[in-house]
């Protein structure tokens, strides 16, 4: 009936938009997952004169976080790593476009939270892992395989929704 | 205690909207007089209420109140005075709360200019504007709080968006909300009308002048919009068909197409369901784009799943409002339609063309804005619809249109002939091709869509010469005795024509430059040569800047300097290009300040955009018609006349 159109329209518009109430229209799928590690060799921050490339921390599930000293963001996520980092996750960092090389101090300050960082000055090797901005965190399994990816910092909420379900079942 | 007192003002408001809300239509009901008497003061005292409010809100960030959890977050204790006023409704919260006090702005002045209408008509009227107050005012005081405290209280605050903080963003999100929400007027009277079955023609004429006001705070709206992308975002960008653009287009579509078929149902009476049902969608279509925009379903701005009662608030907001008046309408749906009275070529068919292509194009718009959410939805993955559709689909739907807005006025109600349409227009035709070929070519070369743009530009000025002409020659030679409502149509659909050159110059003619300069160098663009004299660093109120000196030589010879800036806000340490722009009426040069290269060499853009000025100079005449049509004497005369029944 014509006259009911309207309405029928609109309550099909309304599903579609409850629905999308649940939705991230931010969140866009890394088109890295399933695929291997992008590899690098960058030196390591907190021990000076050695590199560190993926395939050193193969063997176990790891995350890597991309972060920068200058970045206001990755502090707010910092006490979460700190977390992470006591509960046994092991945390491996990508020290991303730190021209002013402040990385060291900052983490002396307000404490470590990683196993080592790769420190990737100009970027690089950020490019190959398709990072678009800080923070960014990559969960890669024992085989090197990349399994997800997070932008935006980490939290108790979303370690629970997209990461800690896949470490499950497989032994961090 | 000032912030306590707004909040208070605001649940008396929600008290009162609730009592506007009822009381009204038990007594249109029952015709008790004295209960619809209640439906004036209640809102008088809402606006009362909902004013005091938010100048509570207004003081709070005046005072750098930073124990407001609003003011905080939204304001800086170095921002200047105007952007602190602007940051009142520059939140979530403020603007909710803006909304709420037009919506109280618009019920006042229609409780003072209603007089003459029916009581039970303007029982029903009040009490639905009454019912939205308060599902809007329960939605502030239940999910939004603008006055809610922060402890411990912050030194400072978090500054407003350095995007946000431009002229344009002064007056563009206050002239938006009056623009949609003064349609919900149009939609009281409609579900009046539905409420009493009185679908005579009569809730037309009444609902006319102000939807016309309505869609003249719209359209400035829009243009400030446009206006303030151009000059904030630093690519001289003026339209993205971003989805929170689109959610204002959407309902300038459908005011637009209501104004027209208002026009009909005023004046012949055809077109009431239709009417009818524009009334309520250009209003759905407004709370629409308020939902699409504050859930962030669409452009997460803030990420929705933190706060999913605010999105599941104004969902059901939306289903009560628009699903109820919808169910309304197809309960009341009138069962006799007007059979059609008039002739293949009139004045009429033209309106029926003129409404079916803006709905095709209101749907078209739609589609390419839920596109991306329904394939979401229904996990077919993400995609995101941009220009190239909507250019391409919307092109052939506004070409027709556009060439139809020249015909309109000059076709008589009822019956005209193509052959007589013809004879009178053959001039204002020949016209519109000559100068569709000449003027392209005076902009550096003939390409098919600027002659299209150009031809129906020129097409909708000739032919509003012809319809003056004529009128002219009707009234007896005197142009000043011509009614408003008509100076209001040519007016309007002049300033279309002024927009639609600008739109058709800017895009097939403007032209960029992306360069690193060094002091001293200069990059040529349109004639102009561009010499970067070097950059300087400057302190604003509450940012630091780069400020370069960029010396230029017009074609004409003539030498102006322009600075355009890179900023750097304290509060956030956010970066913005500020652009520097030397307007004119045949066009506008731009520059934008990019990266620093090291040394003295910055990254520098120019653009030349020919005519873009004309684009809101367009917009803006395009208000003032409406403006002219509104406050016709004859909606003052038969308010007059129009004793209460």
């Amino acid at each position: 009936m014509k006259r009911w159109l309207p309405f029928a329209v609109f309550a099909v518009l309304l599903g579609f938009l409850f629905v999308g109430l649940w939705l991230d229209p931010r969140e866009v799928p890394s088109p890295f997952i399933g695929k291997p590690a992008p590899a690098f060799s960058l030196p390591v921050l907190e021990r000076p004169g050695q590199t560190f490339s993926p395939d050193q921390a193969r063997g176990r599930p790891w995350l890597l976080n991309v972060w920068a000293p200058w970045c206001r963001t990755c502090r707010k996520e910092h006490p979460f790593l700190m977390q992470l980092a006591a509960s046994g996750v092991r945390l491996y960092g990508l020290n991303w476009q730190d021209q002013a090389r402040e990385a060291a101090d900052l983490l002396a300050e307000i404490g470590n939270p990683y196993v080592l960082n790769a420190v990737d000055h100009d970027g690089r090797a950020g490019i190959d892992w398709g990072v678009t901005g800080v923070p960014e965190t990559f969960l890669i399994d024992a085989d090197g395989i990349i399994r997800a990816k997070h932008s935006g910092p980490l939290s108790e909420r979303v370690w629970n929704r997209k990461f800690a379900p896949l470490l499950q079942g497989k032994g961090s | 205690m000032i912030p306590e007192l707004g909040h208070f003002a605001l649940i008396v408001a929600l008290l009162l909207a609730v009592v506007q809300g009822t009381l009204p239509f038990v007594g249109a009901q029952t015709g008790n007089a004295s209960l619809m008497a209640v439906a004036r003061p209640a809102a008088l005292g809402q606006l009362a209420f909902i004013g005091l409010a938010f100048a509570s809100l207004a003081y709070s960030f005046l005072t750098n109140d930073f124990s407001v959890k609003n003011v905080a977050s939204n304001s800086f204790s170095q921002l200047p005075p105007v952007y602190r006023l602007t940051a009142t409704w520059g939140s979530h919260e403020g603007s909710m709360l803006l909304w709420c006090l037009m919506l109280a702005g618009w019920t006042a002045a229609l409780t003072v200019l209603s007089r003459p209408l029916p009581a039970e008509i303007r029982a029903r009227t009040l009490g639905v504007l009454g019912l939205v107050s308060v599902g809007f005012l329960a939605f502030v005081v239940a999910t939004s709080n603008p006055f809610e405290r922060l402890l411990p209280v912050p030194a400072d605050g978090r500054d407003l968006n350095p995007l946000l903080q431009d002229a344009g963003m002064v007056l563009h999100p206050p002239m938006l909300y009056m623009g949609y929400v003064g349609f919900s007027v149009a939609f009281a009277f409609a579900l009046a009308a539905l409420l009493g079955d009185q679908l005579d023609a009569a809730w037309a004429r009444w609902a006319r002048p102000w939807t016309t006001l309505a869609w003249v705070f719209l359209t400035l709206g829009i243009a400030l919009g446009s206006w303030w992308a151009y000059r904030e975002l630093g690519w001289g960008g003026w339209w993205f068909w971003d989805p929170t653009e689109n959610a204002s287009l959407m309902p300038w579509l459908a005011g637009t197409a209501l104004l027209h078929s208002l026009a009909v149902t005023e004046r012949r009476g055809q077109f009431r369901t239709w009417t009818l049902f524009l009334s309520i969608a250009a209003f759905a279509l407004s709370l629409l784009g308020t939902f699409l925009i504050r859930s962030g379903v669409l452009s997460s701005v803030h990420a929705f799943a933190n706060d999913p009662a605010r999105g599941l608030f104004i969902l059901g907001l939306l289903a009560v409002v628009i699903g109820g008046s919808l169910l309304l309408y197809a309960w009341r749906f009138p069962r006799s339609g007007t059979p059609a009275a008039f002739g293949w070529v009139s004045r009429e068919s033209l309106l029926l063309a003129n409404n079916a292509l803006l709905a095709a194009a209101l749907a078209t718009v739609m589609l390419g804005t839920l596109y991306p959410l329904f394939l979401d939805a229904l996990g077919f993955g993400k995609v995101s619809v941009g220009p190239p559709y909507f250019d391409a689909v919307l092109v052939p739907l506004f070409a027709p249109l556009l060439f139809l807005v020249a015909l309109g006025p000059l076709t008589p109600w009822g019956q005209g002939s193509v052959a007589d349409l013809a004879l009178r227009t053959r001039w204002a035709f020949a016209g519109a091709l000559v100068l569709a070929v000449a003027v392209p070519f005076t902009q550096g070369g003939i390409r098919p869509l600027a002659a299209l743009g150009v031809f129906l530009a020129t097409w909708i000025l000739l032919g509003g010469g012809v319809g003056l002409a004529a009128a002219r020659r009707r009234s007896g030679g005197s142009l000043g005795s011509l009614p408003r409502g008509f100076w209001g149509m040519q007016v309007a659909h002049a300033g279309l024509a002024v927009v639609v050159l600008g739109i058709t110059l800017v895009s097939n003619y403007q032209s960029e430059r992306d360069v690193r300069m060094n002091v001293g160098d200069h990059v040529d663009l349109a004639g102009h040569r561009i010499v970067f004299k070097g950059a300087t660093g400057r302190a604003g109120p509450n940012y630091v800047a780069d400020r370069a000196t960029m010396e230029v030589t017009a074609p004409d010879g003539r030498s102006f300097t322009l600075y355009p800036e890179k900023r750097k806000y304290n509060a956030t340490g956010v970066g913005m290009t500020e652009a520097a722009l030397r307007t004119g009426v045949l066009g506008d040069l731009y520059v934008s300040l990019g990266e620093h290269l090291g040394g003295q060499a910055w990254s520098v853009r120019v653009y030349h955009k020919p005519f873009v000025g004309w684009l809101w100079a367009g917009g803006a005449l395009m208000a003032l018609g409406g403006l002219l049509a509104a406050s016709d004497r004859r909606y003052r005369r038969a308010a007059a006349t129009e004793g209460p029944a």
